[in-house]
């Protein structure tokens, strides 16, 4: 029998198929909360990572602050002891799932395709199944906080044993929770990958991406890579809870240890997927308000190669005193140290493309160039911990504490907050209040380093993190950075205030927003229509 | 790059409520894992995933015989696709990397190798071993007894491969037009799929009957079903996406030179036949 075959391919809309009702992309969108829940548009989809991320934000700052109340004096005024347990974890959990990577997964929606000259993301509503996992994931999430027993109280880093046998009853939900934030992590970052490797416009070829293109290209192969050993690592605590099996227990054969590997193959490649988006935004707002190209593109992408490459060999530096073998705390050792020279070479062309620019000092400049100093104490930390004898004493002190919360607040949030600043007149057509915004810079930049720059000396005389309570020795440097802490908490509410304002009115913004920006996404109008290069741009290489 | 008519899909409200399914599924899990509340939970969020599954592929079936897709939508599948099949190799890795750290580690360190050697004063009798049938605490009980790689394990490497082997021919007689010798293939693929799933259920069975080997005896229980079980999922999944691929090659689906969704089925049904190479050589045989 001949089957009927379907007609073949035709590459025009047909307005008269079985799908015809859904066929035009031109309709009016539906109206009120309807709009928000069945969006497929890369825009709408951006606006409402950003803003979930933000909320996530001030939930994981609060915890923070409830941590470094009860710090703030030497004994246990606040909180007992298994209710700051939990603050910690979950001050941790929120921040980095649902706060900065989210944050980067919005500016992605909202930029790559504006700065590939594409007409949406590949997989369009995928993209939205993508976004709304995550208001899901973590209603669960936090859910836990209420359950009997308490939420998850072992770290963010969720250690077996104290995750298995010692855990409350609501880590089972916990892990619940966190596979459906990876399968949002997985599908986002697949959607990414395939938009930029399918959907540039005609003409450019990859060494022509924006460096934040190729951040997030780097980033989302980490994502599909380390994501799914995540997904399986939670699986083996969920049968370790639930099914009776020893993954992690000796007793059985397994090994507590098995997990720390597991976890920190996901861990470290982690911590770079929170660190690459930022190295992308910084390099593409220091080139524009210093009115010069980028110093070193090509280097630039093989440097943030290398450092993905480099991530997948490191992981057993963060368990230097669990009792590793001699070769293997050498090994991770060195390959450790090696990633200072893909960093450093960033560093150093960041800084040779403000080397005799002509540089103004507008709100996302100001952050991105706190970025570049601040990030590098954090990498200079980093260092120090990777040499495995100094770990001994450095580890779980808040010396650990300080280093990574470098990386991450003057590092990562400060990369999403010049972003933010960078694109807000694209996003709304108008200029955020420059004055607010330099408000908004330099308490945070005053709080952060208030809050952890103290802990570095905290951390070296011993200050082991993680306790809601101390030796009266490290009072002065607690109570300085509680007091730094606050401080950097309240001024972000001025960065809502002028988001907030910026969406409202403000100074009308050009098309190119700003002199020295030549990206795809500043030939298109501010603010940017919901549909943009619906026929693609031609690409023209920019002379220099 | 573009072609300049890129279909983009006007509001869909399946992502919506298949977030809100899963939510429920997974709160559904908990509430019976943790409170032992009934499964009903759960099954409410499975259903109401699988009914979105199938409206949404339903809708994109239908986009595609409309003809809205272009070459560039064909390659955004493609490597959509692609990536996810990546994600599912990493997925198993994890439990691959676990099982080659506990056999290489953890195992000989608790006998006593090994220069640091401290595991090992906490059970000085324990002699270490592969497949572990004596578990270090007494609390735990180890496996009876093991199969033998040569029988049941053999004859599902033998079924998969060849189905691998069928879904092949099946393929390659789509792209020639022979659309009957494709279906009869892909049938057999099929029956192969659930030849499969058949036998390693009866594995199983005598696993717990007549071995031991369980989920509670230790290590190697832990080991082998977190991978077997885990790759007879995705042989279910494998199974299911090749019926419908059956039925809509069955319907009149599928052009010569346009199946995209043949083929990642196809791709799928392959990556699930070299896991299983991998399980039945580091698993069974080694």
């Amino acid at each position: 029998m001949a089957p009927k075959l379907p007609p073949t391919y035709p590459l025009e809309h047909s307005a008269t198929t079985a799908a015809g009702s859904q066929a035009p992309t031109h309709h009016a969108p539906p109206r009120g909360l309807l709009r928000w829940l069945l969006t497929t548009n890369h825009k709408e989809i951006g606006s409402l990572y950003l803003i979930f991320s933000l909320i996530m934000f001030f939930i994981g700052g609060i915890f923070a602050l409830v941590i470094r109340a009860e710090l703030f004096q030497p004994g246990l005024q606040l909180v007992n002891p298994e209710f700051f347990n939990q603050m910690t974890t979950m001050h941790g959990l929120i921040m980095v799932f649902a706060a900065v990577m989210p944050a980067f997964t919005g500016l992605a929606n909202w930029m790559i395709p504006l700065q590939i000259g594409a007409p949406d993301m590949a997989l369009p509503r995928l993209n939205n199944f993508s976004f709304w996992l995550l208001p899901v994931a973590f209603t669960l999430l936090l859910s836990t906080l209420f359950m009997p027993g308490g939420g998850p109280n072992f770290g963010w880093t969720f250690y077996a044993p104290l995750s298995t046998t010692y855990a409350p009853p609501s880590t089972t939900f916990f892990i619940l929770a966190l596979h459906i934030a990876g399968i949002s992590s997985i599908l986002g970052a697949i959607n990414i990958i395939a938009t930029i490797l399918n959907m540039r416009a005609p003409g450019m070829r990859m060494m022509d991406m924006p460096l934040f293109v190729w951040t997030w290209l780097i980033t989302a192969f980490l994502l599909i890579a380390v994501m799914p050993v995540l997904a399986g690592v939670i699986t083996m605590m969920l049968m370790d809870i639930n099914f009776g099996t020893s993954f992690f227990s000796a007793a059985g054969g397994g090994d507590p240890v098995l997990f720390q590997h597991l976890f920190w193959f996901f861990g470290h490649p982690e911590v770079y997927i929170m660190i690459l988006p930022a190295f992308g935004i910084v390099s593409v707002i220091i080139p524009t308000f210093a009115r010069k190209p980028l110093f070193g593109y090509p280097s630039m992408v093989y440097a943030t190669a290398s450092i993905a490459l480099l991530s997948f060999m490191v992981w057993a530096h963060h368990m230097f005193v669990v009792g590793l073998p001699l070769a293997a705390e050498l090994f991770f050792m060195y390959s450790t140290m090696l990633i200072a020279v893909p960093t450093g070479v960033k560093i150093f062309n960041w800084i040779t493309t403000l080397f005799r620019g002509s540089i103004s000092f507008e709100s996302p400049m100001l952050f991105s160039l706190a970025f570049v100093v601040l990030f590098t104490i954090g990498g200079f930390s980093g260092l120090m911990l990777a040499i495995s004898p100094a770990d001994f004493q450095y580890h779980d002190t808040y010396f650990v504490v300080a280093h990574f919360h470098y990386v991450l607040v003057p590092g990562a949030v400060f990369a999403i907050m010049a972003a933010v600043y960078y694109w807000l007149p694209k996003w709304t057509g108008h200029y955020p209040n420059e004055r607010l915004a330099q408000w908004h810079f330099w308490l945070s930049v005053i709080g952060v380093n208030l809050t952890f720059f103290p802990m570095h000396f905290s951390g070296l005389a011993g200050m082991p993190r993680r306790i809601p309570d101390y030796a009266l020795q490290f009072a002065d440097f607690n109570m300085l950075s509680s007091l730094g802490a606050f401080l950097f908490g309240f001024s972000q509410l001025l960065f809502v205030l002028g988001v907030v304002l910026c969406v409202r009115g403000g100074k009308k913004a050009p098309a190119q927003a700003w002199e020295g920006a030549w990206d795809l996404e500043w030939t298109v109008p501010s603010p940017a229509p919901l549909h943009t290069f619906e026929t693609p741009p031609v690409f023209k290489r920019p002379t220099p | 790059m573009s072609g300049g008519t890129y279909y983009v899909p006007a509001t869909s409200r399946w992502p919506i409520l298949g977030s809100v399914a899963l939510g429920i599924m997974m709160f559904g899990i908990g509430m019976q894992l943790v409170y032992d509340a009934s499964s009903i939970i759960m099954l409410v969020g499975l259903v109401g995933i699988l009914s979105v599954m199938g409206f949404w592929f339903r809708d994109v079936v239908r986009e595609s015989r409309g003809g809205l897709y272009d070459t560039q939508m064909d390659r955004s599948f493609r490597w959509g696709m692609g990536w996810f099949i990546f994600s599912e190799a990493m997925f198993f890795a994890a439990f691959f990397g676990a099982l080659f750290y506990i056999r290489t580690f953890a195992v000989p360190w608790l006998g006593g190798e090994g220069e640091k050697g401290i595991s090992a004063l906490l059970w000085p009798d324990f002699v270490p071993q592969w497949p572990l049938m004596n578990p270090p605490d007494e609390a735990v009980v180890g496996p009876r007894g093991i199969f033998s790689p040569w029988q049941l394990p053999l004859v599902n490497t033998l079924i998969l491969v060849t189905s691998s082997i069928t879904l092949t021919v099946a393929h390659e007689a789509l792209k020639e037009g022979h659309r009957k010798i494709c279906r009869n293939w892909l049938t057999g693929t099929v029956l192969l799929g659930l030849c499969f799933i058949l036998i390693q259920g009866l594995e199983y069975y005598e696993a717990y009957a007549h071995y031991g080997i369980t989920l509670e005896a230790g290590i190697f229980g832990a080991t082998f079903f977190i991978l077997t079980g885990f790759h007879g999922v995705h042989v279910i999944v494998g199974t299911i996406i090749l019926t419908v691929m059956l039925v809509r090659v069955h319907q009149g689906h599928f052009a010569k030179e346009n199946h995209f969704a043949f083929e990642a089925a196809s791709w799928y049904w392959h990556f699930v036949d070299v896991v299983w190479i991998g399980l039945f050589i580091f698993v069974y045989v080694i």
